[in-house]
């Protein structure tokens, strides 16, 4: 992350991200594939690292191994080989970005769901600071009920941000300046989401 | 990190500064905006720290106001900063110079370089 300047002396914090080129490597069809979508691809990979049967689709799509494939839809009509810039994009619209969010390990509830804890230090506080209280009654319903919010793994896990606001466009060096935070450690993928 | 640093080259609004360190006595001239009129208003003391790179770069200005001490954070490249003057270059032995706040008399007192 970092900040700009708006030309009304407003400091704006935002993203840095390199969007594409992505080349198109499969277009799936209803008749072929049971459903419509374009396989997507972006950034190289040794030839070496590369599987045969890999090497072999890239090679169908005419492009080099690529690191990075996922499946979108679009609306214009694309074909195999075809790459998407970051063109498509213009300043002022609202994007949505996928990715994976930092992973946090096991935690607690207070940091997993926003608990606040015992929310006292004396009066009998031994070592239950942070302790999530009751899981529910007792003789009915006689079981936890399935959903209780407890500790366990936090974050790596797929997080949407939603109307990202687009700043910037540069469309030689293909970045792209989103408005905010998106999910994800710096230099991890992500998926731009018109 | 180029990336960032590339962005921050070419969304770039505010003025060059002149180069200046902690502890140096700098007079920030600022653009302060009312309705529509705009004036300069001049905050000069001894700058405490810079910190941060690039766009997100601030520095700390400390001043003595009517007795009562004064620090005001400022973004290296906001476009609000007219000028900065450098009136004096201070020898000081670190980076970020909180000592001052508690310093009194002839402890608070920053030499000048030669």
């Amino acid at each position: 992350m970092t900040s700009i300047f708006s030309a009304d002396g407003k400091n704006v914090p935002c993203t840095v991200l390199e969007a594409g080129p992505c080349v198109i490597t499969q277009v799936k069809t209803v008749e072929t594939d049971g459903y419509d979508a374009y396989q997507l691809a972006y950034g190289d990979k040794k030839e070496k690292s590369t599987t045969k049967a890999m090497l072999g689709h890239f090679k169908k799509a005419g492009t080099t191994p690529k690191r990075k494939l996922t499946e979108l839809t679009f609306e214009q009509e694309l074909g195999l080989g075809d790459t998407v810039t970051v063109d498509i994009f213009s300043e002022g619209e609202f994007v949505d970005v996928v990715g994976v969010s930092k992973g946090k390990g096991f935690q607690g509830v207070v940091k997993r769901h926003g608990f606040s804890g015992v929310g006292g230090q004396t009066h009998g506080q031994h070592n239950r600071l942070r302790a999530p209280g009751s899981l529910g009654a007792s003789s009915w319903p006689s079981r936890v009920f399935k959903g209780m919010r407890m500790g366990g793994q936090t974050g790596n896990v797929r997080v949407k941000a939603l109307n990202l606001e687009i700043l910037k466009v540069f469309p030689e060096q293909n970045l792209l300046v989103v408005k905010g935070s998106v999910p994800g450690a710096k230099g991890s993928f992500v998926i731009v989401e018109k | 990190m180029d990336l960032v640093k590339f962005v921050a080259e070419n969304t770039k609004v505010g003025v060059d500064l002149n180069p200046f360190k902690a502890g140096d006595t700098v007079a920030v001239h600022y653009k302060i905006k009312e309705g529509n009129k705009e004036r300069i208003q001049v905050f000069q003391g001894v700058v405490l720290q810079r910190r941060g790179s690039g766009t997100t770069e601030t520095f700390t200005v400390r001043k003595i106001s009517n007795g009562i001490a004064v620090e005001r954070i400022f973004p290296s490249s906001s476009p609000f900063i007219d000028k900065v003057e450098v009136l004096n270059r201070g020898l000081v032995r670190r980076a970020r110079l909180f000592y001052l706040r508690e310093a009194k008399g002839k402890a608070a007192k920053i030499k000048t370089k030669r």
